[in-house]
């Protein structure tokens, strides 16, 4: 195991960060607030309570979510595309590094960032609603799991696009909109039976479900079934990625 | 034994080129290698192979003992690479590139040892400058020291000086014998057959993925060495004077002019002799001018050859 290699990636990719630090930062710290303007204080105003949770702070755990999903992908995604486009994987290719280190490194960086990211937002949201975590292990553990998962795919998203529409394609088309029926903003059960099922073939509505009952203890679906679709999804990015290095999928000619 | 050994390397890219015949060659440690060949032939891809940057379609090759594939790890720490094209990451900071680089290959931080490469590459001063702000050849450089920075035991510069000033020419030149010195085995690629004349122990030329010739360079500059003299005389002649017959001389189709081909090679050149003659049979001479047979003639008399 190459320990410096893995080092060099996140220290490097680390210093990427900070080194935008204040746009890192400042963009889902404003985003956040808006959110709560817009949702909280417009659509708070008519929707007292869900599932016995104010309103504001039911979309909490989505708003975290989102963010840490949406940064996850991009982060780690642009980190990967980036060498190749401007030529500089040359050096990961020829280095004494396996797979496995390469993705430790960018991946852990981008998870580090958006993890960063979530703590941030969940800061944020203290100024305007009061939040008590009921299960606050189960949070770390499904936010950890969340940046883990979702920098890994962005990580695929980055080795399989060509150029930079391809790079955004996934994300918006899918991702997004994704994560906004994935309610985010609102309760499953608030929805018409039809849209119910529906929403259940939605991965995301296990992922912010889990996340929210680490919140408040109220789920859409069974805790044990959000576990399930996070562990599942973080090992079917795995293998893909194991695939990807396996067969020299797009980094190599 | 060898330091590199490549034993029937073989490239077929997606589109179906044939871009390495089944290449083999051997590398003694601590010689330069020079790669020769014309635009296309093969080189990058070659080196690409050795490097892990690409995968031969088949062959085998091993760097230090180690198999390129199977035991990857142990050859590319062995292994320096400095690539044709100029790619660096445009924001970052030139000593934290370099940082990188030595730790990507599983090397401890080491500042006295970059201090000391950065300087030798005169790039000390500009240790803070983000890559964008520095100039073209800067940014070779800085790729030469994230090669060095390793400490690798076989360097492969790919096309070094190409769009570099005569200073950093010498100056890569330099480094390049100092590593030799240090036991560094170094195999690059160039345009310049002068460069090759000033470095190399022996040179390969590769044309069309094949490698025609690796030879000792003394004795191929012996064969490239071959130069012309042209001699424009004040009168036409119609045909050589039986006189000078000897010399081997080529009438231009206008008899304005006499060509010699004589090598530098060699004892004497007879140049001196071939002038008194001249005199003697009473020609005036107009000019005179020497070429010497390039790169380009040598190939192709070299892939005729070959073909032929
Ligand atoms: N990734 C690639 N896909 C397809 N063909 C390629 C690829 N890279 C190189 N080639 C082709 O392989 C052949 C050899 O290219 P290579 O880059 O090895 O030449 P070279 O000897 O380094 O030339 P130069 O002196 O111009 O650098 C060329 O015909 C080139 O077009
Ligand atoms: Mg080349």
């Amino acid at each position: 195991m190459n320990f410096q290699a893995v080092k060099a990636i996140y220290i490097y990719e680390m210093k990427r960060f900070f080194r935008t630090l204040m746009e890192s930062l400042l963009s889902p710290v404003i985003s956040t607030s808006l959110y709560f303007v817009v949702f909280g204080a417009a659509i708070g105003s008519r929707i007292d309570q869900v599932e016995g949770v104010a309103y504001g702070a039911f979309i909490v755990p989505g708003l975290i979510m989102l963010s840490v999903m949406t940064q996850s992908i991009s982060n780690a995604s642009f980190a990967i595309y980036f060498p190749k486009f401007i030529g500089t994987i040359f050096e990961l290719l020829s280095a004494p590094v396996n797979a496995f280190e390469i993705v430790l490194g960018y991946v852990g960086a981008a998870a580090t960032k958006s993890f960063v990211i979530g703590v941030i937002i969940l800061i944020t949201a203290r100024f305007f609603v009061e939040i008590h975590i009921q299960h606050p292990l189960a949070m770390l553990a499904f936010l950890t799991l969340t940046c883990l998962s979702f920098s890994l795919f962005g990580f695929i998203i980055g080795i399989w696009a060509r150029d930079f529409q391809q790079l955004q394609l996934i994300p918006l088309l899918i991702i997004t909109p994704m994560v906004f029926l994935g309610g985010s903003f609102y309760s499953i059960s608030m929805l018409p039976p039809a849209w119910q099922s529906i929403s259940l073939f939605n991965p995301v509505v296990y992922l912010i479900s889990g996340f929210r009952w680490s919140f408040f203890g109220t789920a859409d679906v069974a805790i044990g079934l959000s576990l399930l679709a996070i562990l599942g999804f973080t090992a079917l990015c795995l293998s893909l990625i194991w695939l990807i290095f396996k067969t020299g999928y797009r980094i190599k000619s | 034994m060898s330091v590199v050994e490549v034993n029937g390397l073989s490239k077929i890219y997606d589109g179906g080129l044939e871009a390495l015949k089944s290449v083999s060659l051997r590398i003694e440690k601590g010689e330069i290698l020079a790669l020769l060949g014309p635009n296309g032939a093969g080189k990058t891809t070659l080196i690409s192979a050795l490097c892990g940057i690409s995968s031969p379609t088949s062959g085998t090759a091993q760097v230090g003992g180690y198999d390129i594939a199977t035991q990857y790890r142990k050859a590319r720490c062995l292994i320096g690479l400095v690539p044709q094209e100029v790619a660096l990451e445009p924001f970052e900071r030139v000593i934290n590139t370099v940082r990188f680089s030595r730790g990507l290959f599983g090397k401890a931080r080491d500042d006295a040892l970059i201090e000391r490469i950065l300087r030798q590459l005169s790039l000390w001063d500009k240790r803070h400058s983000r890559i964008n702000a520095l100039s073209g050849g800067m940014k070779r450089r800085v790729l030469i020291a994230k090669a060095l920075c390793h400490e690798p035991r076989v360097l492969f510069l790919d096309e070094p000086t190409a769009g570099v000033d005569v200073e950093l020419r010498r100056d890569m030149w330099q480094i390049v014998r100092g590593l030799k010195a240090d036991g560094v085995t170094i195999i690059l690629t160039t345009h310049y057959i002068e460069e090759a004349e000033a470095i190399a122990d022996r040179v390969g030329i590769i044309n069309k993925g094949e490698l025609l010739l690796v030879e000792e360079k003394n004795a191929l500059m012996a064969r490239m060495g071959r130069k012309t003299l042209r001699i424009d005389l004040q009168a036409p002649v119609s045909a050589v004077p039986t006189t000078l017959v000897g010399y081997d001389l080529e009438l231009s189709p206008d008899g304005t002019s006499l060509s010699y081909h004589y090598d530098t090679s060699g004892n004497g050149t007879g140049i001196t002799r071939l002038l008194q003659a001249l005199a003697q049979e009473g020609l005036g001479l107009r000019d005179i001018q020497t070429t010497q047979s390039s790169l380009e003639e040598i190939f192709v008399s070299l892939v005729a050859e070959g073909t032929g």
